[in-house]
């Protein structure tokens, strides 16, 4: 047993190499998804408080399993339904249960299943974050600035959907594998983006979501390697990943990527992503996140704004808009088209834009810049004033608000 | 599993369908009731016109029940049949209202509703 208290960071690291694992077994033996998952999670609970405090046990799986096992007995025998899996559960499980036929990763199943289409997505996204990375309710509640009793009636819901309404809890056939991936891929990046903005800048005392996310998108893409769209979406988090400590100064406030201190990312990471974008594209079928990817790579080769090759970022865009033609999508794509040729025809594509961005506060942010860049100061005024309006973000409100005192 | 799928469509916009394609789709959906069978259980049935609905409801303050002309709801989307299907998971189930065959008439939707199961196991 180990006796030094290990720090929360080691914790949820070892919580979250578990999790899965366990969940997928239980629900393997039992069948049940809802009973699964809650031992498990009840598991966790208890493993921060006890590890805290006694140091992380030598098997820290093996504890886990006992620790679920036991949740999972106790709630099958107050249930009279589940009587004849009680049997099953007392037959003991080993910590190091049998892989599915066929070797593959058993925890893509759990993933698929929580990211069902017949979820809506703030349950795909609050069940995954739970059953497949073990955040706590209170930890999934903080992560989607949300209350714990939402997130928790939430993942009850969508447990009980799962049960009553059929839904299979695998990885999904040939047929079904682009749209199913789709789904799963767009929760991962949403599990990032999370943390990308519910964030003020690093914070060494909560769990690191955007981490998180990008060892799950690592996990879904070792476990499909042939799948071009999974590994462009794992180059594009680490992309984002490795120039993340530049995006804040000492004080927590937002810096452009134009201010940014290159010298501060990661440079390991980024060639690491690199040969992931070179994997994925040579199987040859691109996708929204290979090309997010290079567009992010472009960037982060860049040794600076200014001699970024705008050209290309421009290009790549119009490649993107054929496979994602959101209204996000144009909007960078407007402001790539500003870099190469100056801010009068971006401008007045902004203005074409449909409603469906006007409460989008990046669409008034861009216009203000575009239009400073014109002299016409009073309307940026108005447009600054618009975007500040529109977010609630501490760091991007008080970027804002200093560019108005200017 | 059983589910029941419901059938629904939106009679305001099934008038901009051409009657041929009405009629050649009744084709096909007879066809998919034969490549389904396996799947069908006995129950199920197409519905009449929406405007021959009749619906009964509890009168006001515990008076007697009321009898109303027209369906439960103002909703423009009315059931127009449905059927009890018997599959192993919601993939297939999900897979067979997929290829219903008038899925690409304006207003054309298919819920999917599990049935209670009654049978104690």
């Amino acid at each position: 047993m180990s006796t030094a208290v290990a720090s929360d960071a080691v914790l949820e690291r070892v919580v979250r190499d578990e999790t899965a694992h366990l969940v997928a077994t239980l629900h393997r033996i039992l069948g049940d998804l809802d009973v699964a998952e809650e031992a498990v999670a009840d598991a966790v609970v208890e493993a921060l408080r006890t590890w805290r405090r006694n140091g992380i046990p030598d098997r820290p799986g093996g504890w886990l399993l006992t620790a679920a096992r036991h949740n999972a007995l106790d709630r099958l025998r107050r249930d009279s339904r589940y009587r004849d899996k009680l049997a099953l559960l007392a037959g003991g499980l080993t910590a190091t249960a049998p892989a599915p036929a066929g070797g593959q990763d058993e925890r893509l199943g759990l993933i698929f299943g929580c990211c069902h289409p017949a979820l809506a997505r703030p349950a795909q996204l609050a069940l995954t974050l739970r059953a497949v990375l073990g955040l706590t309710t209170a930890e999934t509640a903080r992560a989607s600035l949300t209350s714990e009793s939402t997130i928790a009636q939430r993942i009850v819901r969508a447990k009980r959907k799962i049960v009553q309404a059929g839904i299979p809890v695998r990885v999904p056939g040939v047929d079904e594998m682009t749209e199913r991936l789709d789904t799963v891929l767009t929760v991962v990046y949403l599990a990032y983006n999370e943390a990308y903005l519910a964030t003020g800048g690093p914070d060494p005392t909560r769990r690191d979501l955007g981490d998180d996310a990008i060892w799950l998108a690592g996990v879904v893409s070792s476990a499909l390697p042939r799948e071009p769209e999974a590994l462009g979406l794992l180059a594009l988090l680490s992309l984002h990943h490795a120039r993340a400590a530049s995006r804040f100064d000492g004080e927590g406030h937002l810096i452009l990527l134009a201010d940014q201190d290159r010298t501060a990312w990661d440079a390991a990471a980024i060639q690491a992503a690199i040969r992931l974008i070179e994997r994925a594209a040579a199987l040859r079928r691109p996708g929204r996140y290979q090309l997010q990817a290079t567009i992010a790579a472009c960037h982060a080769e860049a040794p600076s704004w200014a001699v970024t090759d705008w050209l290309q970022i421009l290009t790549l865009y119009d490649l993107l808009l054929r496979h994602d033609p959101s209204p996000v999508v144009r909007l960078n794509r407007a402001i790539a088209l500003a870099q190469v040729e100056g801010p009068a025809r971006p401008l007045a594509e902004l203005d074409t834009f449909d409603a469906a961005l006007s409460s989008y506060y990046l669409l008034h942010a861009t216009r203000a810049q575009l239009l400073r860049e014109l002299g016409r100061g009073p309307e940026a005024r108005v447009a600054d004033l618009a975007a500040l309006a529109l977010t609630g973000n501490t760091a991007e409100r008080h970027l804002l608000t200093e560019r108005l005192r200017a | 599993m059983k589910y029941v799928l419901m059938y629904t469509n939106r009679p305001d916009l099934d008038e901009a369908v051409p009657k041929e394609r009405i009629d050649q789709v009744y084709g096909e959906i007879f066809a998919w009731f034969e490549k389904n069978a396996a799947a069908m259980t006995d129950s199920g049935a197409e519905l009449q016109e929406v405007t021959t609905a009749t619906t009964v409801k509890a009168g006001n303050s515990g008076g007697q029940p009321v009898v109303v002309d027209g369906p439960f709801n103002e909703a423009k989307e009315v059931i127009g049949g449905f059927s009890v299907i018997d599959v192993p998971d919601l993939d297939a189930a999900i897979e067979l209202a997929k290829s219903w065959p008038s899925l690409d008439f304006p207003g054309v939707a298919i819920e999917i509703r599990p049935v209670v199961d009654h049978s104690g196991g």
